[in-house]
């Protein structure tokens, strides 16, 4: 091999615990529905050098948590015509939150499959008469952020059958369906060449529990459908709607792949 | 080498009319074990633009894949893809240049991309902007690239 290669293998033998008391489940058994495809779910923190991971184990250090406190703020301030705020309603975000991230997208009353961001805007539009925040805006980045730290530690577990069934299995069909002038899909980088290195860049599994991430390269808190978006784009496609009805799908899909893995949002990667 | 090259660039531009022919993604002929013989344009690769269509983001990114003693001086190369590194010496340019076109004649089912094909693509984008490609023409490197590129491996040839 040449010098000029960084081949440090993912640390599969470290362990993540969050302000020295919450012990994180970063590796477990693989969901049934994967087997043949891969033996173990691993959280990208893994495959993040020695300084980013540790920046994730303090929420002191952690840079995300000026986002979170925005988001927080956020929850008590009444905004819209009916003089409401998140909290007038929903209380306290740390129970009345508790386990939502864990279990999101899940299909709404309607039968519609709905991210955590559908959730908040339909509040705001039709509870609080506000309007509705962008998909990928820093008032919704750090609203979701607030809330996804509620079921930080709990199990990822969203439900693929029944009424979600049908989204599933539309974003496993885009999971490995090759894209754009390099023909890659999802399972391209993220299933047959987890481990490798694309350029300087760490190939993870592209696991979604640590959603949403504070990027170092960006400095600033990147939403999911971002990232696919960004992903998308790499491989010379059109890409798809942040929001839309493909990355809601994609987004099951992919979370039901990190099935038992913690919720680890707000989680740091460069 | 470098002379040899110095020639044929030389009688590549006498004759301008007979040698600006080339084949189309669609009309490139594979044989059954996924080697191109014909020279997409039928001018020699110049292995120096070769090196800055290999090394470029928005060209082949063969870097991005590919580690090579040919551009060790490249920072943090990939390693998807298999070292290059006397790639010349192990293949006949005729494969190099199918693997080039389409790995997937080659290599069925690799991650490769191929760099000179129009066919069965799914959203072609333009470039890295995430919008849609504005002609369906569009190939990741043109005939004369993937030309310079071959030229370029064909002097991987120490392992
Ligand atoms: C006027 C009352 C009201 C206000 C104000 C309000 N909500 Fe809600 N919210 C609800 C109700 C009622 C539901 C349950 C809807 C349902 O289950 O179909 C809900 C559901 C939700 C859910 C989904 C919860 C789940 O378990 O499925 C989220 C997330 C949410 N709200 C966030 C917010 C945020 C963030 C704000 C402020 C920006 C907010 N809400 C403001 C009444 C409100
Ligand atoms: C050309 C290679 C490539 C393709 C194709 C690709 N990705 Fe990625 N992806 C990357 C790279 C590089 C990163 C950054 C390093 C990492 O975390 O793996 C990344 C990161 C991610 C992350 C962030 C993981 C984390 O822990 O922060 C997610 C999620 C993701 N990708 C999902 C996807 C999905 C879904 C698709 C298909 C729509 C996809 N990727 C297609 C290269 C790719
Ligand atoms: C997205 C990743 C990727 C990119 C980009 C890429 N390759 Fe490859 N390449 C591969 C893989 C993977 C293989 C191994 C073939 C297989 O078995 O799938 C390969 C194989 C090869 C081989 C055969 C090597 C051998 O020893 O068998 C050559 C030659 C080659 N690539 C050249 C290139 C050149 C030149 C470029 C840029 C124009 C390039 N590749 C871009 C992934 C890539």
């Amino acid at each position: 091999a040449i010098g000029n290669t960084a081949t440090a293998e993912p640390d599969l033998d470290a362990v993540l615990v969050i302000n020295d008391e919450l012990e994180m489940v970063t590796i477990t058994e693989a969901p049934a529905h994967l087997e043949g495809a891969l033996d173990q779910a691993i959280s990208g923190w893994h495959f993040r050098d020695a300084a980013t991971r540790r920046l994730e184990t303090d929420d002191f250090e952690n840079p995300a948590f000026l986002h979170v406190e925005q988001g927080l703020t956020a929850w008590e301030t009444v905004e819209g015509t009916e003089g409401e705020s998140c909290a007038s309603c929903h209380g306290s975000i740390e129970e009345s939150m508790k386990g939502l991230r864990a279990v999101l997208p899940k299909v709404n009353a309607d039968g519609e499959l709905w991210s955590m961001e559908n959730y908040i805007n339909d509040c705001r539009e039709n509870r609080m008469g506000a309007e509705a925040w962008g998909w990928n805006t820093a008032p919704m980045r750090d609203m979701t952020a607030a809330i996804a730290l509620q079921s930080r530690g709990m199990p990822v577990n969203v439900a693929i059958d029944g009424p979600a069934q049908p989204y599933w299995e539309q974003g496993k069909e885009l999971y490995y369906k090759r894209h754009g002038l390099l023909d890659l899909s999802c399972a391209s980088c993220h299933e047959e060449n987890n481990g490798n290195y694309i350029r300087a860049d760490h190939l993870s599994q592209g696991q979604i529990n640590g959603f949403p991430v504070y990027r170092l390269k960006q400095s600033n808190m990147i939403s999911l459908h971002n990232r696919f978006y960004g992903c998308v784009r790499d491989t010379r496609a059109e890409s798809y709607e942040r929001g839309g009805p493909e990355f809601r799908a994609l987004e099951l899909y992919v979370a039901s792949r990190g099935n038992g893995l913690s919720v680890e949002a707000p989680s740091v990667r460069n | 080498m470098r002379t040899l090259f110095a020639l044929c660039a030389a009688a590549a531009t006498a004759f301008p009319a007979i040698l600006s022919a080339e084949t189309a993604p669609t009309e490139v002929s594979f044989s059954e074990y996924g080697e191109v013989f014909e020279s997409l344009t039928g001018v020699p690769g110049d292995p120096e633009e070769g090196y800055k269509s290999a090394v470029s983001r928005g060209a082949g990114n063969c870097v991005a894949c590919h580690t090579a003693q040919g551009w060790s001086q490249e920072q943090f190369p990939g390693d998807v893809g298999p070292e290059l590194t006397g790639v010349g010496a192990r293949y006949e340019p005729a494969q190099i240049r199918g693997i080039l076109v389409n790995a997937k004649h080659t290599f069925p089912e690799t991650v490769m991309p191929a760099f000179y094909n129009v066919s069965n693509l799914y959203r072609p984008g333009d470039g890295y902007t995430g919008k849609a490609a504005k002609s369906p023409d569009v190939t990741v490197l043109t005939a004369q690239q993937i030309e310079d590129i071959l030229a370029l491996l064909l002097t991987f040839t120490e392992e």
